[in-house]
């Protein structure tokens, strides 16, 4: 049984200008401890797709599946109660904008002991102990310290940390990441990306990597899924898929990394890509 | 709706300044006219405008005159109403809709003058301080404060019982009451517009201090202006009647809707009408100005709107 | 924290200095003169006119007199009024708790109604909720609250006779003031149904003197929220899997109060201008109302003072504010 299986997804959005189509029939599957990557240019709805799993999204989207399932659960056919007991504890998600994305108003051991509280029930020591222990885990200097800190104190890559921790804090069984290096620093975006490879290894949880970024695709993931304006354009394991492209636009994506250009511009994906998703041979004939 | 803006922007055609201006006036009338309540708003005032301008042709009776024979008549809906006393009379016996119907040249004059009043002195005062700074500006924002500092109406209340009690004292009082905000505006818009680079351009193509400030920073603060020129009309309307009800605004027997209401209030309990109509009136009045107002401001700025 | 409270105050210094410089100054701005003005005599000798004049130090050069003034502020002396010749500080403390009663009672049913009609409001965007909810704070925010009172008069102790109509306690109770405040009075006094009648007293005057602070503080509530509703931490806690009431009530509504507390805090003002008007209609014994009976009787030195002490007041409120909104805020704190 597959952890997450999702069959044939669609996501609307209704617009000034009618139902805008923001994921359009996409299948994912992850198995057990595997790091599938989902690849694509902003827009490409490769958010908007995980954040229909996790029921994130404003209730003016119109989400469609044949199938959604965790763990062989319907997630469609659970009331949002039953949905958020697992949301947060057995499938966690990190984002973007590490500092944004934490409540300023509160302290950031405030916002992971109440993840602990309201999945696990722990009591207050308790939960103080395990928030110490996530925050050494996830490689904060003077936790106990720490526990006390207001986002605004802390650098971007130190709030990613503790995102990462309140995330892994019920030890979920999938953890979604949205582009979590992308708003920090070159130097630091190593860092975090180590940290999360390094606690899928040891915890073997399921992992999506959700980024614009084929050099993290390389680095991390065992399969991969390339998606554009909303459909999925292949899908592979990552040596296949850097060594063998099959649909046009993973070809252009691959061109247009910046190791690759030549002359003194940077080459741009529709440099090589014309919309059609049919490899070369096949469209000209 | 996204689609009629880029229009706007891509039109070759836009070239005169006053097709611009049309431009301009199409686009906020387009977001003005997206907001029901504004453009109901927008109506009743017109309507009140109408009548006011027009008291002299529509009120049935004159607002002075006293009918002996008809003191205190109820509506005419209710049992013992009489016909030509549509809202009843009050208990001299003067018609209550034709004193509404003057009254409207009452709140709307005040409104009028109150703003003007207000808005230019507010105007020049922060157009000063935004402008010089240094020690005139903290003088001129530390009175600012002080004025701030008092409950309008406690303080217009003070002013008045030192001017005398009238009308006139009672819209100078308001007026100084309202004009630190216009002060702050105009100041912080002009602090924010002066470092510019259009500013500077103009300035060195030897504008003025008072070019400057009048023609070229104060019609890029205009939108903020506006909408708190609204906000201080219906602020100058509510304040007067309440002046008027405190007997220290207009003096009876002016069908000022605030004193009529203080002249009714003794008989509340005894006569509903007398007390309900001018109050209803002040109300519809002010909510129209307070629903343009609301309009204006998302028309203005459809940025915020949008966002 | 205390560095933050010693220059808040010391903004405060100059705005205060200011506001007794205008105190001062109107009764000698008056046409007329002020000698009699203040002393309340109108026909005098020139003897009794010298006699007073230096009684009242008003022979002295302007500056003199002000400083004087000012000193007598600082440490309590407001003068007396001339009409019941009681120093104008006793007067004033013996109304005061009247009105911070009322005030209390109205921004509390402000604040308990108006909170959760704006998060209401802001949760259901553009709903029929959302246009009602926004419609009647509109009403609200444009009632002439003189007439509202008359009205509420007319309807809830003339119709139905649910309410007296003014006064702070029917006339059969009495009891000598312990706290000023008539809620708590009444119970020490142990009267039987003195505070029903107390209670029943305060209804319609807080109702009407919240109505504006509660339209104003529900249309702001609902603009703060819905800007934090869309910050990316509110989906952050909806990823927790937290309750959509906790999401909102907790998450959200803590960050959407600091802008409201700013806005409660400028309603102190709103609120003494109303209980002007409040106390006036409802013959509520307090500073409202002792101002404008003492512009009715011309009695310049009880509203000199009174100025100078409600301005005081609005900026203590003010800073009190300033200091919460340090509390709620992180982000100032630090």
């Amino acid at each position: 049984m597959a952890l997450l299986q999702i069959d044939n997804l669609t996501v609307e959005f209704e617009t000034a200008t009618g139902w805008f189509r923001a994921v359009d029939g996409v299948s994912i599957t992850v198995e057990k401890g595997e790091v599938l990557a989902i690849v694509g240019e902003s827009g490409s709805g490769k958010s908007v797709s995980m954040l229909a799993v996790m029921g994130l999204l404003p209730w003016t989207a119109k989400i469609t599946a044949d199938r959604m399932l965790f763990e062989g659960k319907d997630f469609q056919a659970l009331s949002p109660a039953d949905r958020r007991k697992l949301i947060g504890k057995d499938i966690a998600m990190i984002f973007q904008e590490p500092v944004a994305s934490l409540n300023p108003c509160f302290t950031v051991g405030f916002q992971i002991e109440e993840v602990l509280r309201i999945h696990l029930g722990l009591d207050r020591q308790a939960r103080r102990a395990r928030a110490i222990e996530l925050f050494r885990l996830v490689g904060l200097p003077n936790p106990e310290e720490r526990l006390n800190s207001f986002p605004h104190q802390m650098s971007g890559g130190q709030c990613q940390r503790v995102m990462i921790a309140i995330a892994i804090a019920c030890d979920p069984k999938l953890l979604i990441a949205d582009e979590p290096t992308t708003a920090l620093d070159v130097t630091i975006q190593k860092q975090i990306l180590d940290l999360i490879m390094d606690l899928q290894t040891r915890t073997g949880m399921g992992l999506i990597m959700i980024t614009h970024d084929m050099g993290v695709v390389a680095e991390t993931a065992d399969r991969v899924v390339v998606q554009y304006k909303g459909r999925k354009m292949e899908e592979a394991d990552v040596l296949s898929l850097f060594e063998n492209p099959k649909s046009n636009y993973t070809r252009a994506l691959l061109a247009a990394l910046p190791e690759n250009a030549t002359g003194d511009r940077l080459t741009t994906v529709s440099d090589f890509f014309d919309g059609n998703p049919e490899p070369a041979s096949e469209a000209r004939a | 709706m996204a689609d009629t803006i880029t229009d706007i922007d891509n039109s070759p055609e836009v070239i005169s300044s006053s097709a611009m201006r049309r431009q301009m006036l199409k686009e906020f009338w387009f977001y003005f006219s997206e907001n029901r309540g504004a453009v109901i708003g927008l109506f009743v005032f017109l309507a009140l405008v109408f009548v006011a301008v027009f008291a002299g042709l529509i009120a049935p009776h004159s607002p002075f005159e006293q009918h002996r024979d008809a003191v205190l008549v109820p509506p005419i809906w209710t049992d013992g109403g009489r016909a030509g006393y549509l809202l009843g009379t009050d208990p001299v016996g003067r018609d209550i809709l034709s004193r509404l119907i003057y009254g409207a040249q009452y709140s709307l004059f005040i409104g009028i003058f109150v703003t003007t009043l207000s808005l230019v002195g507010g105007i020049l005062v922060g157009l000063i301080a935004g402008y010089y700074r240094g020690w005139v500006d903290t003088v001129i924002m530390r009175v600012m404060d002080i004025i701030l500092a008092f409950p309008s109406l406690l303080l217009a209340l003070v002013l008045v019982a030192i001017l005398g009690p009238s009308l006139t004292n009672g819209m100078i009082a308001i007026a100084l009451t309202l004009q630190p905000h216009f002060v702050r505006l105009t100041r912080a818009a002009v602090m924010a517009e002066k470092s510019r680079d259009y500013v500077t351009a103009a300035r060195l193509a030897g504008a003025g201090p008072i070019r400057l400030m009048f023609r070229t920073i104060l019609p890029n603060c205009t939108a903020p202006l506006i909408v708190q020129a609204t906000l201080s009309f219906s602020n100058a309307i509510l304040d007067a009647a309440a002046l008027g009800f405190l007997g220290m605004g207009a003096q009876p027997p002016a069908p000022e809707w605030g004193t009529m209401l203080a002249e009714a209030r003794e008989f509340i309990l005894r006569a509903w009408w007398v007390v309900t109509f001018p109050g209803l009136a002040i109300l519809i009045t002010v909510l129209a100005i307070n629903l343009m107002g609301d309009g204006l401001r998302d028309a203005l700025d459809p940025k915020l709107k949008r966002s | 924290m205390f560095g933050f409270l010693l220059r808040r105050i010391a903004v405060l210094i100059p705005t205060f200095i200011g506001v007794s410089i205008i105190a001062f100054s109107f009764i000698r701005l008056l046409p007329g003169d002020p000698v009699a003005l203040l002393s309340g005599e109108r026909v005098m000798t020139p003897e009794r006119h010298a006699q007073i004049s230096a009684q009242l130090g008003m022979d002295r050069p302007i500056v003199i007199q002000y400083l004087d003034y000012l000193g007598g502020v600082v440490t309590g002396d407001f003068g007396s009024s001339i009409v019941s010749k009681t120093p104008i500080l006793k007067q004033f403390w013996a109304l005061f708790p009247a009105t911070v009663e009322l005030s209390l009672c109205a921004i509390i049913i402000a604040i308990a109604l108006g909170v959760p009609a704006g998060v209401i409001a802001a949760i259901k965007r553009g709903s029929i909720f959302d246009q009602g909810l926004m419609g009647i704070a509109l009403v609200g925010y444009s009632m002439p609250i003189f007439w509202w009172g008359l009205l509420l008069i007319i309807l809830f102790s003339g119709t139905l006779q649910w309410f007296p109509v003014s006064g702070r306690i029917s006339l059969m109770f009495f009891f000598p003031p312990v706290t000023g405040f008539m809620l708590i009075d009444s119970l020490i006094s142990g009267q039987k149904g003195a505070f029903s009648s107390a209670l029943s007293h305060l209804a319609l005057p807080s109702i009407v003197l919240a109505t504006i602070p509660l339209a104003v503080i529900a249309r702001q509530t609902r603009s703060a929220m819905l800007e934090v509703l869309s910050e990316d931490y509110v989906r952050t806690a909806r990823a927790k899997g937290l309750s959509p009431f906790r999401v909102v009530g907790i998450h959200a509504l803590r960050n959407a109060m600091i802008p409201v507390i700013t806005t409660i805090g400028l309603q102190i003002g709103v609120m003494l201008a109303g209980a002007i008007l409040t106390e006036t209609i409802f013959s509520w014994p307090g500073i409202g109302k002792w101002m404008v009976d003492s512009v009715f009787r011309r009695d310049y030195p009880v509203i000199q003072g009174g100025l100078l002490l409600i301005a005081a007041i609005i900026m203590v409120v003010n800073l009190i504010v300033d200091l919460l909104y340090g509390l709620i805020n992180p982000r100032i704190r630090h």
